[in-house]
Order: structure tokens, then C-alpha cells, then sequence
């Protein structure tokens, strides 16, 4: 149990740090690379809530792909954050502002409500048994290809519409361009291109201009 | 095989969404062949066929797959049927236009497929997730038909200012329904309308402020005032199949949706939605009259044209009743065949210099082209709601229902605001038929010739025979129930 509280304040304190520091690193590329430890760090803290679907996602789906566009972003487009960043003492209050109503939201909200949100009760009711062999992945898999099963494959028809369009309105074919043909050059046979000549002794070789003798 | 038959009622959507996986494969393999993007265009219209008999032969009653995610039904079927109608129509007048341009690429054809799907999709939602599903994936795919002419500055602008409207409705749209699971626990339809029904009108308010939310993500993909923004612009800014694709079948999608949203899922709070719909109707109404009248370009004249035509569709809505349900599923037919005509007629708008989006180049029209001149003016006749045109049944059928509920102020105000937008459909048959020619069109192609046929047909004939499309809109509506499933 000791063990488990340390490695909860140990990716806490960890992605609570890496948080402020995408928000205050100078370097746009340092912020990323932050965001990808915020994202490690909250991947370990599910892992320790039972949750290794999620943590496996979030590493895949996010630090694998969502972040590498950032950093393909901030690296390709020449974004100039301190031009970002000039206006934040200026809008500072309204920031403030907003923050504020939010705090005083959830404020009240404990207010009327106490701390009881009815939270331990749902959490005691939807808890499976943890020996009950069957491991999240697992029993999202089943649900995903049985029940839902119908949504999958439209989802799956939409992702396929966005790279028919993504091709259609990107691809150019620009002629004379010469390309690497793979096929062309695993194809080519020796005889094509080496030729064995038998040179006389005391007499030259010279090749025929269209490369055939 | 056995397990497989519960399927069935999706098999129309299975097929549209292997045919365009199928079409991709194809199409690039026989993009490098002469006549290949044709072959393609041509297996999507086979594709959408084979789907259409499917729908219309599939089962009869109403069924729930998934869960009841997806609910096939006689309502279902019936705007499922006008979709892909007007998808195949739309590709087949299509064809000489964007080959000209070169844009008749295979992934043109596969994204329209695909919204075709989205739009069947939306049709049958059954719950939230499966709303938002299928939305995402017909807005996703016509926010690149927008801008599939790339190289044009219009054309991208059209697209990037869809795609980032249409994202903020979809935030919106999640939001609301975000809220209204929260307030009744449920995504699914017949459930909501069961915790909606028990409780008083100060007892949801949450519940009524996601309504409030859905409704206006929804009202965005009809371009219902005040969420109609984008549409002169998109409608202008893409290339004209596309727009006649754009005016056609996502608004049918879109209104089918809110149909079946607020008669499936919200039927016991009734007068929260009614008023937001009445609202959104009177401005529709009002703006498309007004705004429309100091158009110069046609597109533009159209999308004002389509903005006042749902607020009349959504007269019917705000009826709550069966006749009001049903006159709209009856307007809706009759507005795609009328959007359809005209939309050829403005696919052959065409000299040998270029293509014309001017109302003035129509000018003398009647002189150098007689039947283009007639069917054009006989459209426009029938969206004025001239009798006996197919148009004025239409908007007969909202008012009686509208009166039928005693919404007479929305109903007075309707005949009003149309007689307003009449202005301005026969200011274009003016110029056509008394102004001096300047220029003469190149002839007719067989596409357009072929819609504009079918389209003046209809519009002529359907006093004749209202019956058919009178008795299937009533089949329709009567499936349209709330079903609360047994936990």
C-alpha cells in the first residue's frame, strides 16, 4: 500500500511539474516534449488505478501520435510564441476572471452538495472483482465487436472518407519528376548491365555508344 | 447462415458501402484506361440501383437492428428511396459537365457514394451515437465534393467554409446530445421519449436545453435561418453538379432526421420543439423570399430558393400531425424533382466559350431554345406554387396540415413570403421569354436532357396522379412511431 501511495505522489508531483512547465518553457519544442512526460505521468496513474486500457491509449494514441504532430507543428510551421505570449500580463485579469467564476462554481457546488457526491457509491457498485479474470481489454473488446459493433465499422467508413480526402485534395502529380522505381531496379538482371568482354592482349576495349558492343 | 439473416435489413447499406470499397479498387486500377472514370460512374449508378431494389423489396415491417441503432421502416424506405434516386439522377446529368471540367475522377463517384451511405445511415438512426455516425460521414464526404476543384479559389473557399461550419454544428449537434443523455440516460430514442414523456416541463430543462442544441446542429445541415449562412456561398463556390448533388439529397437526409429526432424521441414535450421549429420556419421562409430577390447568379438565386423551401417543409413539421408528416414527406419528394430540373437546366447553361452562372445569360432564351426555355419556366412556375403545378400541392398540403394543427399565423405567413419568392422566379421566366437574345447555348446533352424529362414530367403530370406518391408518403408517416424497447 506504501508502495502504491508513492508511486501515486511520485507521477503526481511529476505531471503536475511537467503541466506548469509546457505552460512556462521559453522553447516551444521543450513545452512538447513536456507534454509527452505530462502524458507518461498520467498514463502510470491509471495504471495504478486498474485502468491499463486507458494508460495503454493514452501512451499510443497520444504521446505516439497526438504529440508527434505537435512537435511536427511547432517545428515546421515557424510559430512565433513569444508574439503569442506578448498579450499575458495584459489579459491576465480576464484569465483570472474566468478562473475565478469557475472556483466559485465548484465552490458552491460543495456547498449545496457536501463532499458526498454520491461518488463511493457508484465507485462500490460498478467495481468488478479483481480475480474475476477478465481484464479491461479484454471486455472492451468484447463490447466493441459485439454491441457496438455497428459504430465501429462506421467509424471505420469515416476514417476511410478522411483519407480519400485528404488524398484527393493534396495529391499532385507533378510531371518530370524522376522517381526511385524499386520494382525497376530489383527487376534489372546482370546481363543488363554488366557486359564480360575478352580484351585482346595488347589491344582496347571501347564500347559502343548505345552501350552494346 | 441462420445468424446472418437478422442482417438483413442493413443489406441495402452493406451493399453501398462494399460497392464503394470495391469502386476504389477499381478506379485505380482503371483510372490509367481511357473511359475508366466513366466505367466507374457508371458501376456507382449500378451499385445505387442494385441498393434501391433492395430497400424496395427488402422486409416490410419495422426492424431494429443493432440494439435498435438502426431502424429500417416504412419511413426509412421511403427516404431512402428519394435519395438514391436523386443521387443516380444527379450522376447520370453530371457526367458531361465534370468530364469537361476534369473532375470526373473515381474519387468523386467514391466519395458520393459514401454520403449516400452517411445519408442512409441518418436516416435509420435509431439512437444519438448512430445520428452523429451517420452525419459525420455524409458531411465528411461532401465537404471534399465542395472543394474538389481545387485549383479554384471559390471552390476551396466553398469547401473550408462547409467544413468549418459544418465541424461548429457538429459541436454543437454533440453537445445537445451530450446534454440530453445526461438528462435521461439514455442514447436511445424510444428511451428518451419514455423519460421525456414522464416528466413535467420544469423537470427537464436540462433535457430541453439539449434539444435545443440538437435542433440547431440539425437546423445547420438543412440551412434553416438563422444557421443558413454557408449555403450561398458553398452553393455558389462548388462546382454545379455538386450543388445540385448538395441542394437535392443531404437536405432530405437532414430533414428525415429531424423527423424522426423530434416525432420518435421527443413526442411528449412537443410544444418546447414546436416553437423553435416555427421559428426556424417563419425566418426560412421569409429570408429565402426576401434575400433571393437582388440575386444576379443563379446558383446563388437557387440556394436562397432551397432556404425558403425548407422553411415550408418545415410547416408540416411544426403541424405535429400525421397530415403534417405526411404533406412534408410529399414536399420533400416534390422539391428534389423540381431542384433536379433545374439544376440541368443550369448544367446547360453553356456556350462554346464556357460555362454561364448569370440569370441575364439566360436572356431570350425562349428564342434560341424553346423546350430548355419551357421546362425551366414551368420549374420555376411550380416552386412559385403556381396551380397546377406539382409545387403547389406541395405547399397546399403544408398549409391545410398547418391549419389542421390551427397554426394560422405560419400559415398566412407562408402565403405571404410565397408570394414574395414569386417575384423572383418569374423575373428569370421574363428574362427568358421577353428579353432580346445575346447569346445562343450549345444543344442539350442527353444527362441533362434526360432529367430535365423526367422532372417536367412530374411536375406537369402529378396532378394527374397524385395518388402513388400521396398514398406511400401516408404508408411512410404511419410507420413513424415511437417504439420504447422492453429492458
Amino acid at each position: 500500500m506504501a508502495l502504491t501511495a508513492g508511486f501515486f505522489y511520485l507521477f503526481s508531483v511529476f505531471s503536475v511539474i511537467a503541466g506548469v512547465m509546457v505552460i512556462v518553457a521559453k522553447n516551444p519544442v521543450h513545452a512538447v516534449l513536456f507534454l509527452v512526460l505530462a502524458f507518461f505521468n498520467a498514463a502510470g496513474l491509471f495504471i495504478l488505478l486498474g485502468a491499463e486500457f486507458l494508460a495503454m491509449v493514452l501512451i499510443i494514441v497520444y504521446v505516439g501520435a497526438v504529440a508527434v504532430l505537435f512537435l511536427f507543428v511547432v517545428m515546421m510551421l515557424d510559430v512565433d510564441f513569444a508574439e503569442l505570449k506578448a498579450g499575458f500580463i495584459k489579459n491576465a485579469p480576464i484569465g483570472l476572471l474566468v478562473g475565478g467564476i469557475v472556483l466559485v462554481e465548484l465552490i458552491l457546488l460543495f456547498v449545496a452538495r457536501g463532499f458526498d457526491l454520491g461518488v463511493a457509491h457508484k465507485l462500490a457498485a460498478a467495481m468488478p472483482t479483481a480475480d474475476s479474470g477478465v481484464s479491461n481489454t479484454e471486455a472492451l473488446g468484447h463490447i466493441l465487436y459485439t454491441k457496438y459493433i455497428y459504430f465501429f465499422e462506421v467509424a471505420g467508413l469515416i476514417l476511410l472518407v478522411a483519407m480519400i480526402g485528404a488524398i484527393v485534395l493534396t495529391l499532385q502529380h507533378k510531371s518530370g519528376v524522376r522517381r526511385q522505381s524499386i520494382a525497376a531496379q530489383v527487376a534489372r538482371l546482370p546481363k543488363d548491365g554488366v557486359e564480360v568482354v575478352k580484351v585482346p592482349s595488347g589491344g582496347s576495349v571501347i564500347p559502343a555508344p548505345d552501350g552494346q558492343s | 447462415m441462420q445468424h446472418l439473416s437478422i442482417y438483413a435489413p442493413v443489406l441495402p447499406e452493406i451493399v453501398v458501402a462494399l460497392g464503394a470499397m470495391a469502386l476504389l479498387m477499381f478506379g485505380v486500377f482503371r483510372k490509367a484506361t481511357p473511359g475508366g472514370d466513366f466505367a466507374t460512374a457508371w458501376l456507382a449508378i449500378g451499385v445505387l440501383l442494385l441498393a434501391a431494389v433492395l430497400v424496395a423489396t427488402g422486409t416490410t415491417g419495422r426492424e431494429a437492428v443493432f440494439d435498435g441503432a438502426f431502424i429500417a421502416d416504412g419511413f426509412a424506405r421511403f427516404m431512402k428511396l428519394l435519395i438514391i434516386g436523386g443521387a443516380v439522377l444527379v450522376i447520370i446529368m453530371s457526367f458531361g459537365n465534370l468530364a469537361r471540367q476534369g473532375l470526373l475522377s473515381f474519387e468523386y463517384i467514391v466519395l458520393l457514394l459514401l454520403a449516400v451511405l452517411g445519408m442512409m445511415l441518418m436516416i435509420s438512426a435509431g439512437d444519438l451515437i448512430a445520428l452523429y455516425l451517420g452525419i459525420e460521414l455524409q458531411s465528411l464526404s461532401l465537404y471534399v465534393v465542395a472543394a474538389i476543384k481545387r485549383d479554384e479559389v471559390r471552390s476551396s473557399e466553398a469547401g473550408l467554409k462547409y467544413f468549418v461550419l459544418g465541424a461548429l454544428s457538429s459541436g454543437m449537434l454533440l453537445y445537445g446530445a451530450s446534454l440530453i443523455y445526461g438528462f435521461t440516460g439514455s442514447v436511445d430514442f424510444g428511451v428518451i421519449a419514455s423519460v421525456a414523456q414522464g416528466q413535467s416541463a420544469a423537470g427537464n430543462i436540462g433535457l430541453t436545453f439539449g434539444l435545443v442544441f440538437l435542433l440547431i446542429g440539425i437546423a445547420f445541415k438543412i440551412s434553416a435561418v438563422p444557421f443558413h449562412m454557408w449555403t450561398p456561398d458553398v452553393y455558389q463556390g462548388a462546382p454545379t453538379p455538386v450543388t445540385a448533388f448538395f441542394a437535392a439529397a443531404p437536405k432530405l437526409a437532414a430533414m428525415a432526421l429531424l423527423m424522426r429526432v423530434v416525432f420518435t424521441a421527443f413526442p411528449g414535450i412537443a410544444p418546447q420543439w414546436q416553437q423553435i421549429i416555427v421559428f426556424l420556419s417563419i425566418a426560412s421562409m421569409l429570408l429565402g423570399a426576401f434575400a433571393a430577390i437582388g440575386q444576379t447568379n443563379i446558383k446563388r438565386l437557387m440556394a436562397y430558393s432551397s432556404i425558403g423551401h425548407i422553411g415550408y417543409a418545415l410547416v408540416g413539421v411544426a403541424a405535429n400531425n400525421e397530415a403534417g408528416m405526411q404533406a412534408v414527406l410529399i414536399y420533400l419528394a416534390i422539391y428534389l424533382f423540381m431542384t433536379l430540373g433545374a439544376f440541368a437546366c443550369i448544367l446547360s447553361m453553356r456556350t462554346k466559350d464556357g460555362i454561364l452562372e448569370d440569370i441575364d445569360s439566360l436572356s431570350g432564351l425562349a428564342k434560341t431554345n424553346l423546350p430548355m426555355a419551357f421546362v425551366l419556366a414551368m420549374i420555376l412556375f411550380s416552386m412559385a406554387g403556381i396551380p397546377p403545378l406539382a409545387g403547389f400541392f406541395a405547399k397546399f398540403y403544408v398549409f391545410a396540415a398547418a391549419i389542421k394543427a390551427g397554426l394560422y399565423p405560419l400559415a398566412v405567413i407562408g402565403v405571404l413570403a410565397s408570394v414574395v419568392a414569386a417575384y423572383y422566379y418569374l423575373r428569370v421566366i421574363k428574362v427568358m421569354f421577353f428579353d432580346d437574345a445575346t447569346q445562343s447555348f450549345v444543344p442539350v446533352e442527353r444527362g441533362p436532357g434526360f432529367v430535365m424529362t423526367i422532372a417536367i414530367l412530374f411536375v406537369l403530370l402529378f396532378v394527374l396522379v397524385p395518388q402513388p406518391l400521396v398514398n406511400a408518403a401516408l404508408a411512410a408517416v404511419q410507420s413513424l412511431q415511437t417504439v420504447i424497447p422492453v429492458p
